[in-house]
């Protein structure tokens, strides 16, 4: 983990108050794995405070870190604003990312809506093994264009609850009529999106008997482990425990959490 | 013309630190978290993470919500207990050239003294802050920093446990907090760092709940800091003993005004996670200012405040 200077290369609106923006580390190389994490300072000033937490999308010719991110709160507003040249500073990568399938292993990803910022950079790491990619919008008018990634080999399947475009109906359902329609369920399902989706996702895995990995989202001020704020509820302990998203996760198996916590 | 290097050594009643800039507890973890960005050995001292006697789990989530220029906190005194702390934390912080100081508390006037028990002759522990913010299950809940005569009697317990320099970390949720910092000296307290979080709450209008599960927390960050001095200021009239000051400390010039109000020391706690090299910057900027206003020592300002 390390504090990083970074400079906007571009920041374009990719859907509806959805944008996809380009952070070039300077002289420096920045390596991530899937499913990890940067925290940005969005702001100089004292408000809003706290580094936001960011999925990493991807990262291109070593040095260029993509965020994929949906307009939701002052950090984000702000950062919608910002223009090529703009200085922010990177902490990361941090946090443990998804288990990268083994080749031959047949990997589904699920994304519900902005939820696919994890799933392309993990998706374009293992377009060799033909994963599929489902990803769920409410409307055909939120869908992301992500024709900018490399994805060669990614079969994208979408799905929207209203039917504007694809699977009519929401990405969990889609999920089902896919393992019912394919036959024989893939090895792996990785997942990322709103909680309850992510639920769902969790179990249709179980009951197909489907190792799930999911990623989760948490309000957190440090990234690191200080603060403890970002705490999720452990399904096993018996004691109460939990785990901090930023540094047991944000990837977890779906088995790990309590769901009813979230 | 070779300038000289200016002295930010600090004298805090038996202690000396190398410079007077301390990372807070609660957000600098066990020190160990922020490691790949600050060298822990540049610091003043590091006090770590509350610990308790028991581990605790803390609260439900959400445990923190972002407020105008400050956060708020309810993260419920989660810890690994002083036991693991000893075991498994204590080793690598022994291996430092800072002073550790360890933060406890208790929910009992006796589970203080024990927590301090435990730390006893422990090598590697420099001092002990003690936090007198937490809910007192004797009375009702009530916190044991917001009575005077009880905020003694903890500080007596664990005096009398402990063969180290005993720091009582005071509340600010109190009409007067001169009466709990003349209590506490009074109980024989070496040092007193202030303020803790002050209570507050934030509610989401589209759900009407509260942002926290805990419905209240405690509010940190530079929306506090003019409170925080302020308090400082007055405590340092009240006592003889030493103060560290606490309370939105994002910068160098933020410290150098609880220095001039008349504290020795002063703690930083929310700033490390918006700028996790806030306490090194901090030590920086202070150089800075002694060399840009000629002062060798920067001992000499503390309590300078020209009214």
């Amino acid at each position: 983990m390390r504090e990083i200077k970074s400079k906007v290369q571009f920041n374009n609106e990719v859907a509806r108050d959805t944008y996809l923006m380009g952070l070039k580390v300077e002289d420096e190389e920045f390596l991530a794995e899937p499913g990890q994490f940067v925290m940005l300072r969005l702001s100089q000033a004292t408000d809003p405070l706290l580094r936001r937490p960011f999925s990493i999308c991807g990262t291109t010719r070593k040095n260029t870190i993509l965020i994929l991110y949906r307009v939701v709160g002052r950090g984000t507003f702000l950062m919608a604003a910002m223009l090529p040249g703009a200085e922010l500073s990177i902490l990361g990568p941090l946090g443990k990312g998804f288990r990268l399938p083994d080749p031959g292993q047949r990997t589904f990803l699920v994304a519900g809506g902005i939820g696919v910022a994890p799933l392309l950079f993990l998706a374009s790491r293992i377009t060799k093994h033909s994963p599929r990619l489902l990803i769920g919008y409410r409307s055909q008018n939120e869908i992301i264009d992500i024709s900018g990634f490399d994805l060669g080999g990614v079969e994208i399947v979408l799905a929207t609850e209203d039917g504007s475009t694809g699977y009519h109906g929401v990405v969990t359902d889609l999920l089902a009529s896919e393992l019912n329609r394919l036959g024989g369920a893939p090895s792996v399902v990785c997942t990322c999106g709103p909680p309850a989706m992510m639920q769902k996702v969790s179990e249709i895995c179980l009951k197909e008997g489907i190792p799930c990995q999911v990623s989760l989202e948490a309000a957190m001020a440090c990234g690191v482990g200080a603060c403890l704020g970002c705490a999720v509820r452990n399904a096993s302990a018996t004691d109460g425990s939990y785990y901090h998203v930023c540094k047991d996760g944000p990837v977890f198996d779906a088995m790990m959490i309590e769901w009813e916590s979230l | 013309m070779k300038t000289l290097e200016p002295d930010l050594r600090v004298k805090l009643g038996p202690m000396e630190l190398k410079n007077p800039v301390i990372a807070a507890s609660g957000t600098f973890g066990y020190g160990d978290e922020y490691a790949d960005v600050v060298a822990p050995n540049l610091l003043g001292g590091i006090v770590v993470k509350g610990l308790s006697l028991a581990p605790r789990p803390g609260n439900p989530p959400p445990r923190i919500a972002e407020t105008p220029s400050g956060m708020l906190n309810a993260i419920g005194l989660a810890n690994i207990g002083v036991e693991a702390f000893l075991k498994e934390k204590l080793p690598w912080l022994r291996t430092l050239d800072t002073t550790v100081i360890a933060n406890i508390y208790g929910h009992t006037v006796a589970e203080y003294g024990e927590v301090a028990l435990a730390l006893k002759g422990v090598d590697g522990v420099d001092a002990i802050e003690v936090n007198i913010s937490c809910p007192n299950v004797e009375k009702g809940g009530m916190a044991f920093g917001t009575d005077p005569e009880i905020a003694a009697m903890v500080t007596e317990a664990v005096l009398k446990n402990t063969d180290k320099p005993v720091m009582v970390k005071l509340s600010p949720n109190v009409t007067d907090i001169t009466q709990i910092a003349r209590a506490v000296e009074g109980a024989g307290a070496h040092i007193i760092s202030l303020i803790n979080t002050l209570t507050g709450m934030a509610i989401d209008v589209e759900t009407r709940r509260p942002r926290l599960a805990n419905v209240s927390g405690g509010l940190s960050g530079p929306a506090i800091r003019p409170v925080a001095l302020y308090m400082v200021y007055r405590v340092v009239q009240a006592v003889k003993i030493p103060v560290v000051g606490i309370g939105g400390i994002m910068e160098a010039r933020d410290a150098l005004e609880f220095l001039i109000a008349g504290a020795k020391a002063v703690q930083v706690g929310t700033a490390n996670f918006v700028n996790p090299r806030a306490t090194v910057d901090i030590v920086e900027g202070l150089k800075q200012y002694c060399i840009e206003k000629k002062i060798r020592r920067l001992e000499e300002i503390v309590a300078t405040l020209r009214v």
